[in-house]
């Protein structure tokens, strides 16, 4: 069994919960009294169904207003795979929360609303799974028990798809397009016997099969986040680099750059939780220790082949503002760039990108909240890395407002 | 890409985030309740600073209504960790006057400790606190952030909450804030008792099935102690039981059990009917039961 982290965005009406609620049914992630719960507040409210929206709504103010506010974390398991979805708003000023929710999937699922077709919100959560660079999108073209599970409404939906994709650079993608009833729980787990035109897998079925994505073919690099030095006696001259493997694999006796400083050594020897190992990959921790004592410190980035990576003293980014206080030419931030931390000054903001036209306009000197736009920064200190488009460990960073410390902010470099 | 397993993608992601914490914070301790998810948090803090120590203690805030049990079990683990334990009493903040005792049939010291929690973070200017709390446990927490701020008052904004990238973690805060970290947020309970399983570790022996006196009381089965408001209505029963949970012996009801090992405890909780927090009394209160108290500071 292993773990796939799902992204799911759509608006209040698309069916979204009630989507999420009958993934939860069908797998058996609905406890009893979860259960007792939903059939309750079903037929309080009415319904000759079970409204399974009612499994996922959360927070207080949500249920009184009836929508989803912030990003929501829901887990149910196949026997193959555990999944993990992380639920956000779809609301235009909720933006940020759908960033949140989607940086760390592997997928996403994009819903349609089968009465509606694609909507200024599909036409925005598509340009998020595209900034974020999410390779595999389930197009859930959704209720079709609405418009009697008629062939010809989901395929003038994945046609006017396929025309938005064709709008942004198509990079690494997989788009895979599902017509479902959330509601009647067709196709969801099993393939619907009331559209026997469609001849894909069920939902559930499509989810079990998707691969993730391996950093292991691009260039090793790890970040320093503790150096270990136990001073105990039988540890008198132990000193680890504990980090986790950005990408790549690191082998006993590669040779190895620290940066910022340039020093080279080799590895002597690579621990993962005390034992010692002969090599670590991408997503492992572990604990490097070196042939020689270089003046390491948490943040500093060792690699085996410094010239893949550049060193950026200044940068281009596309970047999403999260923060309530507009950013503006000439404001000092910290910029977070995996585990390293440097201060940084914007030194031109350049234009605003419309998430639902693509199109992009002057930014009149700042960012507000949920725009995305270019931007130009300068860095204090130099940051080691990779544009984005290449790298999704090397090329994204967050902005961190010097006074509020709240994170106000995500990059995904450019050039 | 052959794909790791999903113990280890979790070992994977908590490792990093005490990693981080150890990192970005001057002070952080670990909350400690003696329970299965915090003895699993020590377990990945011991992995995660192998073959060093981790650099955390343990702080245990102690209703003075617990299982005798976990309490043993506490200074046991403690001991054979080497670790520093410092533990801070609901009692005191009654006897201070900070907060008044529950009365009636429901009193309990649950939400007391809330109280206690935030004047021993305040007393020993913790600046990060590692709790072993999950996002399956609940719906309010379910939105919890990996690193989640908290006001000089110790409260919850779930409308402010910082948004979380990648695994970018933002330990920033300003003068009299403190974080809350959940490394194992992603893990759910079956996850919790599979890894003590795969690590071997000790737990409480409440775990298992054991005999006790326990009362019916609103389909719960509440145990039997000189901490409960006995009715001349209640009954009172000798059961095979276990608990799923260990909070207080207030607010922590069992659930009818013969399961003696691991196994036979893992094998019940995955065919079970009821879901985790089903059993515990504090969140039947009302609806939004945690909301509320996590609003205020609770763990």
């Amino acid at each position: 069994m292993d773990m796939l982290k799902i992204a799911t965005a759509g608006s209040v009406d698309d069916g979204k919960s009630t989507l999420i609620g009958r993934l939860l049914y069908e797998t058996n992630a609905l406890k009893a009294d979860q259960l007792a719960h939903i059939k309750d507040k079903s037929e309080r409210n009415g319904f000759d169904y079970l409204d399974f929206s009612l499994a996922t709504d959360g927070l207080l103010t949500e249920r009184e207003q009836g929508i989803t506010i912030d990003v929501s974390h829901i887990y149910f398991s196949t026997p193959r795979r555990r999944f993990v979805i992380a639920d956000s708003p779809g609301h235009v000023e909720y933006t940020r929360n759908m960033i949140t929710g989607a940086s760390n999937a592997q997928t996403a699922l994009i819903l349609v609303d089968a009465r509606k077709g694609i909507t200024e919100q599909t036409r925005r959560h598509f340009y998020i799974t595209r900034l974020l660079g999410i390779r595999n999108l389930v197009l859930c073209v959704n209720k079709m028990d609405l418009v009697n599970y008629d062939q010809n409404v989901f395929s003038d939906i994945v046609i006017d798809f396929n025309a938005l994709a064709g709008r942004l650079p198509a990079g690494r993608l997989n788009v895979r397009a599902i017509p479902l009833s959330a509601l009647k729980g067709e196709n969801i787990a099993r393939h619907s016997s009331l559209m026997p035109w469609y001849q894909g897998d069920s939902l559930l079925q499509l989810l079990e099969s998707e691969t993730a994505d391996s950093r292991l073919d691009e260039t090793p690099v790890l970040q320093v986040q503790y150096v270990l030095r136990p001073r105990t006696e039988a540890l008198h001259d132990y000193r680890g680099y504990l980090g986790k493997v950005k990408a790549g694999v690191f082998r006993v006796g590669d040779s190895i750059t620290a940066l910022p400083s340039g020093l080279s050594t080799r590895v002597k020897k690579i621990e993962v939780h005390g034992h010692e190992v002969d090599a670590v990959r991408a997503g492992d921790n572990c604990s490097l220790l070196l042939e020689d004592e270089l003046d390491i410190s948490r943040g500093d980035t060792l690699v085996v082949a410094p010239e893949e990576l550049t060193e950026y003293r200044s940068l281009t980014a596309k970047v999403c503002w999260m923060d309530r206080q507009p950013l503006s030419v000439g404001k000092k931030l910290w910029l977070q760039h995996g585990v390293n931390r440097v201060q940084a000054r914007v030194t031109r903001i350049d234009s605003v990108v419309a998430t639902d036209t693509y199109e992009a306009r002057e930014a009149e000197g700042a960012f507000r909240l949920n725009d995305i736009g270019l931007l130009e920064l300068q860095l204090a200190n130099p940051i080691f890395g990779k544009p984005y488009a290449e790298s999704r460990a090397g090329g994204a960073f967050i902005l961190i407002d010097e006074q509020s410390s709240n994170t106000a902010g995500v990059g995904f470099i450019e050039a | 890409m052959s794909q790791k397993n999903l113990l280890r993608q979790l070992e994977d992601e908590a490792v990093y985030i005490l990693r981080e914490v150890a990192g970005q914070f001057n002070n952080p301790v670990i909350l400690f309740s003696g329970g299965k998810d915090s003895i699993t948090v020590v377990q990945l803090a011991k992995k995660a600073f192998a073959p060093g120590k981790f650099p955390f203690p343990l702080l245990h805030i102690d209703t003075g209504h617990n299982f005798p049990e976990t309490i043993r079990f506490r200074d046991e683990l403690v001991e054979q960790l080497g670790a520093r334990l410092i533990v801070r009493y609901v009692q005191d903040s009654i006897d201070q006057g900070k907060v008044r005792e529950e009365k009636g049939r429901y009193a309990s010291r649950n939400a007391l400790q809330t109280t206690t929690l935030l004047d021993a973070i305040e007393e020993l200017k913790f600046d990060a606190c590692i709790g072993g709390a999950r996002r399956d446990e609940e719906k309010a927490r379910a939105k919890e952030r990996i690193f989640s701020i908290r006001d000089a008052f110790g409260q919850w904004n779930e409308k402010m909450q910082r948004p979380e990238l990648f695994d970018m973690l933002n330990g920033r805060i300003q003068p009299g804030e403190n974080v809350r970290v959940f490394p194992i947020s992603n893990w759910t309970e079956l996850d919790v008792w599979n890894y003590i399983r795969q690590e071997n570790l000790a737990i409480p022996s409440i775990y298992f099935a054991h005999e006790r006196d326990v009362l019916f009381r609103d389909e719960l089965l509440i145990p039997d102690s000189p901490y409960i408001q006995v009715d001349t209505t209640d009954e009172i029963a000798r059961k095979w039981v276990r608990f799923r949970t260990v909070g207080d012996m207030t607010c922590t009801a069992a659930v009818e059990s013969t399961a003696a090992t691991l196994d036979e405890v893992i094998g019940e909780i995955a065919g079970s009917l009821i879901s985790e927090r089903g059993a515990r009394i504090d969140d039947k209160r009302s609806e939004g039961a945690m909301e509320e108290r996590k609003k205020v500071g609770y763990f």
